[in-house]
């Protein structure tokens, strides 16, 4: 007697549950820096492109691969082709990976949003130093958003090698995070497909909240034409092609193993042609959607900056040359300074070092992504909005929801292949499964929060996932097209969705998707290998800025391990198989 | 006269204006505050009764509206007042002096006299434990909920299952490896492979 497959409740969990998996923090913070850094508004041409040529074909591959097998990601190369187990051993591998780094993300969401509820925002000003006759040294250096985020959040170390001590802070939260997560994971799909009920909507809540207050604020359309107009030169940069392909390729969480997971949960007869179209779409969307929020928010905080920073010029020239109050404003000012430098020489030559020039591009060039975009930026932002406390405490609710929607795919791509094996699941309850997955993850996270953790942490997010999953995903395609045969392929999907699909996705899996795929693995490689030694950027507390170093040994080390753990199990399953099967051969021909 | 032999002795004072907070014009009678402000912080400093209006002298009055002030000391042959019990007596009475002109420490400066700045509020217990706590408590609240009532549906169930082995030999019945309690069997199922092609069948 055996226990049927769980299932998600209606089409709708499922759909929720892919879209809140692929909407993630790449989504806000690492899309707007591309659209910026790549040609504005003519970025989105290349975007588009690669979504229609390389998300939607391989996102509805994998769909498909996990709703027909109805397995995990091992089972489910298993039973593409035996030689093929690795392909889903490399994807758990990779998963625990990410899970292990991306819950930290989610413990710093938690710290910021539980130090929402203070009134002043403990972000918005330095603190004094212990004779209180000045603010903090670090923090008069660089901004008091920096220096929370530096000082007061990470406790940051001046390189990777003095790995400091634990920071209980942080450790306690990233405990929450995973008892959290586990909450969320807990009974399987049956929590899971409430769950993401709630994180896949509530983030489209919060950004539009935050798109009528970023356009409404004062200076946003300066961020909007800024970043929005298109530099179409750019276009013709090679590197604009491949970031919008990797975007698209990582955006979607293809490889991981969670959309097969998720997919497996599902009805035989279940649409998923038109389901991936769908996420694809939303998904890209809501990048879009996303970077005129950031836009609008970065228009705001550059304008503000660039007032206060004239504001300031204004104040120390009335003093030193004693004017009316009045005489001097942002329309006169260069004009007066032409005055001043020709009736006072002497005084102004003197006065010349402090004098900044105050430029509001230099003030939106600034470009930044990841978790400086969202802890430094933003928060930047909203210490200047009025009620800043309760944009700060929806925003960094929307970063929970974001992250802990990720990692719900994440922990379904590990559980689903363990829960599925028959070995674990007739042992222990899913619950202990879960739960043994979610305390090794949580003690090898506590890495994470010393005080140089943040700089295993960006090792992590670089390395850990990136060259392995377009490898991973290159076998995936082959393998469907060439091993299992697209013929095969072909007749599983009309038995489940009652039609073949078109010769469009025949070709962008047979031809496309493997060329686009091998073209940025050959990319990747080659920009390992002309950058020479590995670099890092680390917190300077007595400048009170990042500085480039290099990555020790060991640290380099690590990184080859963490590459080589989930790429090298695709060829050692396929030779650990085909020895097994020969040695049955031998044993069987022997009697 | 003062002005010029005692300038060592005296403080500026310089009002500094963010974008015309200043409410009011800045004229003779704005300056008779003033005086009578210095005057007064000095009486408080002293704890004498001594120190009149016409003590305070001001000088070099600019447009920015920044000037010289002196305090002399009548009872001691018209000298001035050192400038260090100067800067005392208004160090003590900064804020009066401030919220006599509506003015802040920012917007009002005296140039040799530095504002100490004034430590945030800090509560005994930080506030993020607080909502840190009570999130925690209710997710492990709610973790246990979970786990407590999976454990008694499995009871459940296996006391069920124990009495239903004896009764029934396959109690989930399934088609092609799809359980039919999931099938709807009333509105049966559409096999799209007979369904969409017509041209398996040879035509007649």
């Amino acid at each position: 007697m055996e226990n049927p497959r769980p299932l998600w409740d209606n089409p709708l969990q499922f759909v929720f549950a892919c879209i809140s998996y692929a909407v993630g923090l790449g989504n806000v913070w690492r899309f707007p820096y591309l659209c910026q850094m790549y040609g504005g508004g003519g970025f989105l041409i290349p975007y588009l492109i690669m979504l229609i040529v390389e998300g939607m074909p391989l996102l509805y591959l994998e769909l498909a691969v996990g709703q027909h097998m109805r397995q995990g990601s091992i089972g489910a190369w298993k039973i593409i082709s035996p030689y093929l187990s690795g392909v889903g051993i490399a994807s758990v591998v990779v998963s625990f990976f990410l899970s292990m780094y991306y819950n930290v993300i989610n413990a710093w969401a938690f710290w910021y949003l539980f130090h929402s509820f203070q009134d002043p925002l403990p972000w918005a000003s330095c603190p004094l130093n212990s004779n209180h006759t000045d603010y903090d040294e670090e923090c008069a250096k660089t901004s008091s958003t920096q220096y929370f985020w530096y000082r007061k959040t990470l406790n940051i170390s001046p390189s990777i090698e003095e790995y400091g001590s634990i920071q209980w802070e942080q450790a306690v939260c990233l405990i929450l995070a995973w008892l959290v997560v586990y909450l969320c994971i807990l009974r399987g799909t049956e929590s899971t497909g409430k769950v993401v009920y709630v994180t896949a909507s509530l983030p489209y809540f919060v950004l539009i909240i935050y798109l009528i207050r970023g356009l409404t604020l004062h200076g946003a359309v300066n961020g909007l034409i800024y970043m929005f107009t298109p530099k179409i030169e750019q276009l013709a940069n090679p590197k604009t092609w491949i970031n919008a392909a990797t975007q698209i390729f990582f955006s979607l969480g293809l490889g991981f193993g969670s959309l097969i997971a998720f997919a497996s949960y599902n009805e035989p007869n279940n649409n998923c042609e038109r389901h991936a179209m769908i996420v694809s779409l939303i998904n890209s969307s809501t990048s879009i959607f996303a970077s005129i929020v950031t836009f609008s928010i970065y228009g705001f905080k550059a304008t503000f900056n660039y007032e206060n920073c004239l504001s300031k010029v204004i104040l120390l020239l009335t003093n030193v040359f004693d004017l009316e109050e009045g005489a001097l404003t942002a329309d006169n000012l260069d004009s007066m300074k032409d005055y001043l430098t020709s009736t006072y020489p002497n005084q102004y030559a003197e006065l010349l070092p402090q004098i900044k020039n105050c430029s509001l591009e230099a003030e939106l060039d600034t470009a930044v992504q990841g978790t400086g975009l969202a802890f430094i930026v933003y928060s930047e932002a909203i210490k200047n909005m009025e009620v800043s406390q309760l944009y700060s405490v929806l925003y960094f609710v929307m970063l929970l929801m974001l992250g802990i929607g990720s990692m719900l795919g994440n922990t379904a791509a590990i559980l689903t292949p363990l829960t599925d094996s028959k070995f674990l699941s007739t042992h222990l309850p899913k619950e202990v499964i879960s739960g043994i997955v979610c305390f090794i993850n949580c003690i090898v996270g506590l890495v994470f929060t010393m005080e140089a953790g943040n700089y295993w942490f960006d090792i992590f997010n670089d390395y850990a996932a990136t060259l392995s999953l377009l490898l991973i995903v290159l076998v995936e395609t082959i393998a469907v097209c060439y091993v299992y045969g697209l013929k095969r392929f072909e007749k599983d999907l009309l038995l489940m969705l009652g039609h073949k699909p078109n010769w469009y996705w025949k070709i962008m899996w047979a031809f496309v998707s493997p060329v686009l795929i091998i073209s940025l693995v050959i990319f990747y490689l080659t920009d390992y290998i002309r950058t020479g030694t590995l670099q890092y950027q680390a917190w300077d507390a007595t400048q009170g800025q990042l500085v480039t170093k290099d990555y020790p040994s060991y640290a380099l080390a690590v990184i080859g391990l963490l590459v080589a753990a989930s790429t090298m199990c695709i060829p050692l399953g396929a030779l650990i198989i085909f020895i097994m099967k020969r040695l049955k051969r031998n044993v069987s021909t022997l009697e | 006269m003062f002005c010029l032999l005692y300038f060592l002795t005296i403080l500026v004072l310089e009002l500094l204006i963010f974008y015309l907070s200043l409410q009011y014009a800045w004229d003779a009678s704005e300056e008779y505050l003033f005086k009578a402000m210095v005057a007064f912080a000095m009486r408080r400093y002293s704890n004498k009764e001594t120190t009149q209006i016409s003590n305070v002298l001001l000088c070099n009055m600019t447009e920015r509206v920044s000037f010289w002030f002196v305090v002399t000391d009548s009872a001691k042959n018209v000298t001035t007042v050192p400038g260090s019990e100067v800067e005392a007596a208004i160090r003590m009475n900064r804020n009066r002096i401030n919220s006599a002109f509506l003015l802040t420490d920012n917007t009002l400066q005296f140039l040799k006299i530095s504002s100490t700045l004034s430590p945030p509020i800090e509560s005994s217990v930080p506030v993020w434990l607080i909502v840190f706590s009570v999130v925690l408590c209710l997710v492990v609240a709610g973790i246990l909920f979970l786990v407590v009532s999976g454990i008694r549906q499995r009871k459940k169930e296996s006391a069920e299952t124990g009495d239903l082995e004896d009764k029934c030999d396959t109690p989930v019945t399934t088609e092609n490896g799809i359980p039919c309690d999931i099938l709807d069997l009333k509105a049966g199922q559409i096999n799209g492979v007979y369904a969409a092609d017509d041209e398996r069948f040879t035509p007649l």
